[in-house]
């Protein structure tokens, strides 16, 4: 195909078919651990069975002993790191414990079988010291935090909340916890590390699995002392994260030590799906205390979120849990905190909509509470208290149809036909009620990528960014994007992505991956468009740069829905149904309504598995995850998932980006547990305000 | 994993012999639960002798009107069997809520007897736990206690046993064929199970090196009503809170034969016999159903984090009681 | 302790000495190279590593390699020949049946065992009539799958890709 390309139909708002997908359905599209390398050896880590303390010995001579054996690392052997900046990846480097399941040493062998079983031998003795894991509100070593996660304020004060609440014609003062929850991947996290052999002058190799190639090199990098060149990190695939994929784990940097033992030899390191609760990052506990207040009419006056949640003593994360209360509602009184309590666990990460999930379940279900106190339709009284701009910033919104998301979602759903509040259907044995909620997800503004475009020989488009699929369908979507940008058909762009030698982009992460990446290509392309012309010689090629967005301080930028839920509680046993499920959404445009149905939807179904499932156990004892296994640590299956209804308004925001597109990677969860909960207490009349509800927590309480 | 010897047995006699000749040997089956142990480390056999190969796998009928099944026959094939299907649907039932199809596919009806607790300290190496390291402590008894007993527990051990197959088959008053060195032997169903007592390293009457050869189920009154209620946490391929079989013969509204044993509440399936005795002669209606499920439920002394259990055994057995009652009225 | 085995997996025959450790996962990913089944949990608890043994659906993490000398593996890189797709994978692209496509492999063998369960006229958990006909429901659908765990939750998804497959065997 020489000369002009024809005219291109508009990619984006179709609903193609996932370019990787028949290397899907066939298992052939290679994940980390199945990257083609010779002759590899397998890791198998051997890890603290005590919470804090120190490593007093270690007897490795068994272990050793074990034919198959080539190493056995301990921090006493291990290769030195350059960086001692972030504890949770000083691996090895000293005797010190923080955290139950800490990796203090690893065997590497020429069977995965014979690593295992040598790991096994090998005998740690610990110095063991006093720990807590348990999260209390009232803790002693209780502090505030600089700021919130990524760089919020700590806390906001505007008014007299107090006041407000004391004139107050219908108040709510109610506390929720959400627990300890993990991401469970399909795919545990896996690496794969060749250092280069004496007579190689190449680069490190690593095939990972992670949400960006680039993060992930930026802080690898420098800790293992290479240059970034030095560094070559491959993910074309990646089989799910959610978050717990979007930093650098111990478990990188331990292959690496082990690869350094070993130059010339790939060597293996896949996490057991148990030690991906102790290993592989969580989501911080919370509890929050909500207060609102309201006139008669249901107009909010105050709005009061405080919240306690934990961190690692060791690596300080914040999650931004009050956040989304500081944009969602109008109120003249207002203030939101957040205190976080020190404890000796792994180190708490993102996970899928940090802050707005944890906090959209306790503000939501506030607000649910407030309806019930007023006698008012709960969806009324949320369009009652839209605010004008942002309640925070005073900024205007860019766009904000949640009133019109609330509207749509109830007439999808049927809400108006729903039994009156607090008297829930019975259907048999079934105890039927509905629920919703609102739900908020903000732009989270990144910088530094680039893309970089080139002319191939027969006509096509290569179009190169150093992006990440963990299913959310970038190699779909921004082949579309860029197809729309270059004024070609998508089958003559050649996406490239998943590799660190392409030009550094941010990870998937904060809703915001296609954004950001799609802006850049978007720029790449009318750089090279700008350049080449629509008819370019071969080779000709343009890195393009993310430009800033302009948007940013001038405008309030977030993405908002709304979710109903069915649920059926068992009269008998207290078991729970979820049947059905609405959710409308504002995300502005949506460039793949095939990969971003799912993708809501499956935001959704991990709103319902928070609502209903989701608790890692911890044991103050001994300070680990009690049920950290699938079979323990639930999520739904497919019987528990019933019709999930997703859709959108149409409603692009071009001042997102120049795809007018919000995100979608997380706002599905977002109000999904609410939504849930407060379907509960439409059947039952029970309010449960700490998740996840259990038949236990319902059994013989129901009216 | 440590290494181990394998040996694929050729006859029932060779089985037998090789397994008893090693004090660690242990047989193979479907692997399910075998597997899943060797890889956690909380067993190392130095010995499989795997008996999957061995002729255990056809269910026939037996002179006296039962049925004897294989202890080879998988447990999808047992729930699809025309026979279970039409004469024991509450075995076909507790069959078809266990596991998921892809486990039901590969294990056995000798295997499921033998699974072991699902208690996540048992089956963390790290933990203290008196069924795999006796002596070394219970770590439930203070711990996470959402799965645990509420019926027959001891001080050593808190455990529940998690098979759904068996609880019918408890209730069914199934027998257990075993073979081992010194012959055959039948041993009831309640009775193969034990309570933890202070040796809650042992699970059952199992002997070592005896193999199971088949289950003989016996022949039930054809006015006899059957059910099984699986109670979990999620909607499918879950462990039970609770579970609960019976079997139920009324005849002019009165109930003439009871069979009930419980699930996921003791460390063997719990035959409640103190609710069978309320029961007989009684009037077959949701009043007696509750006075039988109390007179059985009496004697809980759950943890505080199993108390709901007693309430959810009681509730889910009237429940299924009543349902029996107005099937068999219709 | 090593055995020789043979097992044909996805219509080729293969001999190899594994480790009696060894799993029938491990053999297909690690020594025979077909990583289509995964390891998502190594204990049977979610089904990523589906194949069909034998034309029926296993859990090949806790089958020991050594056990299934002889065996015939359909890994759902073998259930249709090249680069064709069989039709439930047909179905599963059509309906967007999946996100990072992990579980994926697993949830291909599990549809293609569980049709011929229901062909075979096996009841499950909620069948009402035990002793009737199957009749694939979304609620027998959704139970009969309940063994593949997908974190992304494509199981809606799933579903409409079983209806598709079943609507295109229909006569």
């Amino acid at each position: 195909m020489t000369g002009t390309p024809p005219p291109a139909p508009a990619e984006s708002g179709r609903p193609r078919e996932r370019l990787d997908g028949p290397a899907k359905v066939a298992g052939r599209a290679p994940y980390a651990y199945e990257q083609p390398v010779e002759d590899p050896l397998f890791l198998f880590p051997v890890r603290s069975t005590i919470a804090r303390g120190r490593v007093r010995w270690v007897d490795t001579e068994e272990a050793e002993a074990v034919p198959g054996v080539v190493a056995v690392l301990t921090h006493l052997n291990a290769p030195r790191l350059a960086s001692r900046d972030d504890l949770e990846l000083w691996v090895l480097q000293d005797d010190e414990v923080r955290h139950h399941g800490q990796f203090v040493g690893a065997v590497i062998a020429g069977t995965p079988e014979v690593a295992r079983h040598a790991a096994s031998l090998v005998k740690v003795e610990y110095q063991r010291e006093w720990h807590d894991v348990v999260l209390r509100a009232d803790h002693p070593e209780r502090y505030r935090p600089d700021h919130v996660n990524p760089s919020f304020d700590t806390d906001t004060s505007h008014g007299d909340v107090d006041g407000a609440l004391a004139d107050a014609a219908a108040t709510v003062d109610q506390t929720y916890r959400t627990p300890v929850q993990h991401h469970v991947p399909m795919e545990p996290h896996t690496t794969v590390v060749r250092w280069p052999g004496a007579a190689d002058l190449g680069a490190v190799a690593m095939y990972d699995s992670n949400q960006g190639v680039s993060p992930i090199r930026k802080v690898l990098a420098p800790l293992l002392d290479l240059d970034p060149e030095q560094l070559w990190i491959h993910s074309p695939h990646v089989g799910g994260a959610f978050g717990s994929k979007a930093s650098p784990k111990a478990h990188h940097v331990l292959t690496a030590l082990a690869a350094r033992l070993v130059p010339g030899r790939p060597v293996k390191c896949a996490l057991t799906r148990q030690q991906m609760f102790g290993n592989a990052g969580h989501r911080t506990p919370t509890i929050q205390r909500v207060r609102l207040g309201a006139d008669r009419r249901g107009r909010l006056t105050a709005i009061a979120h405080d919240v306690v949640e934990h961190t690692a003593r060791f690596k300080e994360f914040a999650e931004q849990t009050a956040v989304a209360t500081r944009t969602m509602y109008a109120a003249e009184h207002r203030r939101t905190t957040h205190r976080l309590v020190p404890l000796d666990v792994p180190a708490p990460v993102i996970m899928r909509a940090p802050g707005e999930a944890p906090g959209m379940f306790a503000l939501e279900s506030a607000m649910d509470e407030l309806a019930v106190a007023l006698g008012m339709d709960p969806v009324e009284l949320r369009i009652r208290n839209e605010p004008d701009a942002d309640p925070e910033s005073g900024l205007p919104f860019s766009t904000r149809h949640l009133a019109r998301c609330l509207r749509e979602g109830a007439t999808r759903f049927g809400w108006a036909d729903r039994p009156p509040a607090g008297q829930g259907r019975r259907d048999g044995d079934w105890l039927v009620g509905v629920g919703m909620a609102a739900s908020t997800y903000p732009l989270f503004p990144q910088q530094g990528s680039r893309a970089r475009i080139r002319a191939l020989p027969d006509g096509r488009r290569q179009v190169e960014i150093a992006a990440s699929d963990l299913g959310t369908g970038t190699w779909t979507a921004l082949t579309q994007i860029a197809a729309d940008a270059l004024a070609v058909p998508a089958e003559a762009v050649d996406l490239v992505i998943g590799d660190s030698a392409l030009p550094a982009t941010v990870g998937a992460g904060g809703s915001s991956g296609l954004s950001i990446w799609g802006t850049t290509v978007v720029a790449a392309a009318r750089a090279f468009r700008d350049r080449h012309g629509d008819d370019p010689p071969a080779g000709a090629e343009v890195v393009g740069e993310l430009p800033e967005n302009t948007a940013v301080g001038r405008y309030a930028l977030h993405a908002f829905g709304a979710q109903f839920a069915e649920v059926r509680v068992d009269a008998v046993t207290g078991e729970i149904r979820v049947p059905r499920m609405v959710g409308v959404f504002d995300v502005g445009r949506v460039i793949n309504p095939r990969t971003a149905r799912s993708q809501l939807m499956g935001g959704m179904t991990m709103g319902l598995s928070m609502a209903l499932h989701e608790e890692s156990v911890v044991d103050p004892r001994f300070g680990h995850v009690v049920n950290g296994d699938y079979a323990g640590y639930h999520i739904p299956t497919n019987a528990d998932v019933g019709d999930i209804d997703v859709s959108w308004l149409d409603e692009p925001d071009p001042l997102y980006n120049p795809m007018g597109s919000k995100g979608i990677g997380e706002i599905g969860i977002v109000g999904t547990a609410a939504a849930v909960a407060n379907a509960v207490w439409h059947a039952t009349g029970v309010r449960v305000r700490d998740v996840p509800i259990t038949p236990d927590r319902l059994l013989g309480r129901h009216r | 994993m440590i290494p181990f010897d394998y040996h694929r047995a050729t006859d029932v006699e060779d089985a037998v012999r090789t397994a008893t000749s090693r004090p660690d040997a242990t047989y193979l089956a479907g692997g399910t639960n075998l597997v899943d142990h060797l890889r956690l480390g909380i067993t190392s056999p130095s010995l499989l002798v795997d008996v999957s190969r061995l002729p255990f796998d056809d269910i026939d009928p037996l002179p006296d009107g039962g049925v004897r099944v294989g202890a080879g026959v998988r447990n999808s094939d047992l729930a699809a069997h025309p026979t279970i299907r039409r004469d024991y649907p509450m075995l076909a039932a507790a069959l078809l809520a266990g596991a998921s199809w892809q486990l039901r596919n590969l294990a056995t009806t000798g295997g499921n007897l033998l699974q072991r607790t699902r208690c996540a300290y048992f089956q963390n190496p790290a933990t203290p736990c008196n069924k795999r390291e006796p002596g070394s402590g219970c770590s439930a008894l203070a711990g996470w206690q959402r799965h645990h007993a509420i019926l027959g527990a001891s001080e050593h051990c808190v455990a529940v046993h998690p098979s759904d197959m068996a609880v019918p088959l408890a209730a069914l008053d199934a027998t257990v064929r075993l073979t081992g060195a010194h012959g055959d032997r039948g041993v009831p169903l309640t009775a193969f199970h034990r309570l933890p007592g202070d040796e809650p390293r042992r699970d059952t009457v199992l002997e070592h090196g005896e193999l199971i050869t088949a289950v003989d189920l016996p022949r039930l009154p054809p006015t006899t009503r059957s059910a099984y209620r699986k109670v979990r946490d999620r909607a499918s391929y879950a462990f039970a809170l609770v579970s609960v079989a019976a079997a139920l013969t009324v005849t002019d509204g009165v109930v003439r034969d009871v069979r009930i044993a419980l699930g996921g509440v003791a460390h063997k399936p719990w035959r409640a016999t103190r609710a069978e005795e309320t029961l007989r002669g009684a009037d077959a209606r949701p009043a007696s159903f509750r006075a039988a499920a109390e007179a059985e439920l009496a004697e809980a002394e759950p943890l505080p984090g199993s108390a709901f259990k007693t309430t959810m055994a009681r509730e889910a057995l009237v429940s299924v009681l009543t349902g029996l009652a107005e099937e068999g009225a219709r | 302790m090593e055995a020789e085995i043979r097992l044909r997996v996805d219509g080729t025959t293969h001999t190899l000495r594994v480790d009696t450790r060894t799993s029938l996962l491990d053999a297909l990913r690690d020594r025979l190279g077909n990583t289509s089944p995964k390891k998502g949990c190594d204990h049977g608890q979610c089904g990523s590593c589906t194949v069909l043994l034998d034309g029926r659906r296993i859990t090949s993490c806790l089958a020991l390699a050594v056990s299934h000398d002889g065996a015939e593996v359909t890994t759902a890189d073998g259930l249709a020949p090249g680069d064709t797709l069989h039709p439930v994978q047909r179905a599963f692209l059509d309906q967007d049946a999946f996100q990072c496509g992990y579980c994926t492999p697993g949830q291909v063998c599990s549809v293609v065992g569980m049709l011929a369960e229901a062909t075979d006229g096996r009841p499950s958990h909620v069948t009402g009539e035990l002793t009737g006909p199957v009749q694939l429901t979304d609620e027998e659908i959704r139970e009969r799958l309940s063994g593949n765990l997908c974190r992304c939750g494509a199981y809606v998804n799933i579903v409409a890709a079983v209806r598709q497959t079943l609507a295109e065997e229909a006569p």
